[in-house]
């Protein structure tokens, strides 16, 4: 065989390679989580929150669009709900964060104020301020698609990060704390 | 007399009979085509291959309730849609605008047909080249073969 139909075989087997190479990077990355083939780019990063005021839990004091304007330090603004799977998976973590002392403010999306009530009882309260969208029309004019979502504000009030599906140990360390320190 | 008074108090109810109710929001058979349209052009974020017109998910029906309201408060097609990519990016357009970000996929057929031509102008050159005609002394031979 000269070197040319070598090269013609040999072609094929290199395309199959490099997908199986590329799907199994995919997959692993998923499997670890720090992957979500549907997450999408949020427009919102690069700009501030747009215009909202919401009620908070059972007449307590909600938040606005203004109180977020200027945060002493990069907060984080967490959008998630009782009925949310991968809400109570990233619960152990928002609590610890909290507790470190990283300011981070709920939104409860979409949910019942007793439901809401109960998941706070039931995984700790991770947030300073607390507000509820039950309506849905708030997360839409932010682009939520899904909850949980978590946004990185910074201390001009401009939103630099959204993650969007449960935060990992892995996310944690590869992606919002190099943030936290390039924004502090 | 009375008859024709009471058939012309009943016309605006014909206005009423072409009127529909999609998801909750009651608007005109044409307002309604206009709303399917658009709806038809966005991708539902959560069951990310159907369109919103489509898709059975709750975001997919609040937004349709929303370009329902908008079509009947008079927005226009091109607003509604942006009013859609601002909060989502140009992921909610099924049919992706021409943008620095999209130029090399509008541009890969025209790239896979240069690339085509390419591989055939390298190959048509790299041919050996045709073996010479025979000689005099070959075509007798040949000749001799043939008629043995």
């Amino acid at each position: 065989m000269t070197w040319r139909r070598r090269l013609l075989f040999a072609a094929p087997l290199a395309v199959v390679a490099a997908g199986g190479a590329g799907f199994y990077t995919i997959l692993r990355r998923m499997q670890a989580q720090n992957y979500d083939p549907h997450a999408l780019p949020s427009p919102l990063i690069g700009h501030k929150p747009p215009a909202f005021t919401l009620p908070g839990l059972n007449g307590g004091p909600g938040f606005s669009n203004t109180d977020i304007a200027a945060p002493p330090q990069p907060m984080l603004v967490n959008w998630f709900a009782s009925w949310c799977i991968p809400c109570a998976q990233e619960a152990g973590l928002l609590y610890a964060l909290s507790q470190a002392g990283l300011p981070i403010w709920g939104i409860a999306y979409e949910d019942k104020p007793e439901a809401i009530a109960s998941y706070l009882g039931q995984y700790g309260n991770p947030f300073q301020r607390l507000a509820t969208d039950a309506s849905g029309l708030t997360a839409i004019n932010w682009g939520v698609y899904g909850v949980p979502e978590t946004y990185l504000i910074d201390k001009t009030g401009i939103v630099r990060w959204r993650w969007a599906g449960a935060i990992t140990d892995d996310v944690l360390q590869n992606r919002l704390n190099p943030l936290l320190r390039q924004y502090s | 007399m009375k008859r024709l008074i009471f058939i012309l108090l009943l016309l605006p109810c014909l206005a009423f009979a072409q009127m529909v109710s999609r998801d909750g929001v009651t608007l005109t058979q044409d307002q309604e085509n206009r709303a399917e349209a658009i709806g038809d052009q966005l991708r539902c974020l959560v069951c990310q291959n159907e369109s919103i017109e489509g898709s059975s998910a709750a975001l997919a029906h609040q937004l349709r309730v929303i370009i329902r309201q908008q079509v009947v408060a008079g927005v226009s097609n091109k607003n509604i849609m942006a009013y859609m990519v601002q909060r989502y990016g140009i992921f909610v357009l099924l049919k992706p605008p021409l943008s620095p970000l999209t130029w090399l996929l509008y541009a890969s057929p025209f790239l896979a047909v240069a690339l085509g031509f390419c591989a055939a102008w390298i190959a048509r050159r790299s041919r050996p080249p045709p073996p010479a005609p025979l000689s005099a002394a070959e075509q007798e031979r040949l000749q001799k073969l043939i008629n043995t």
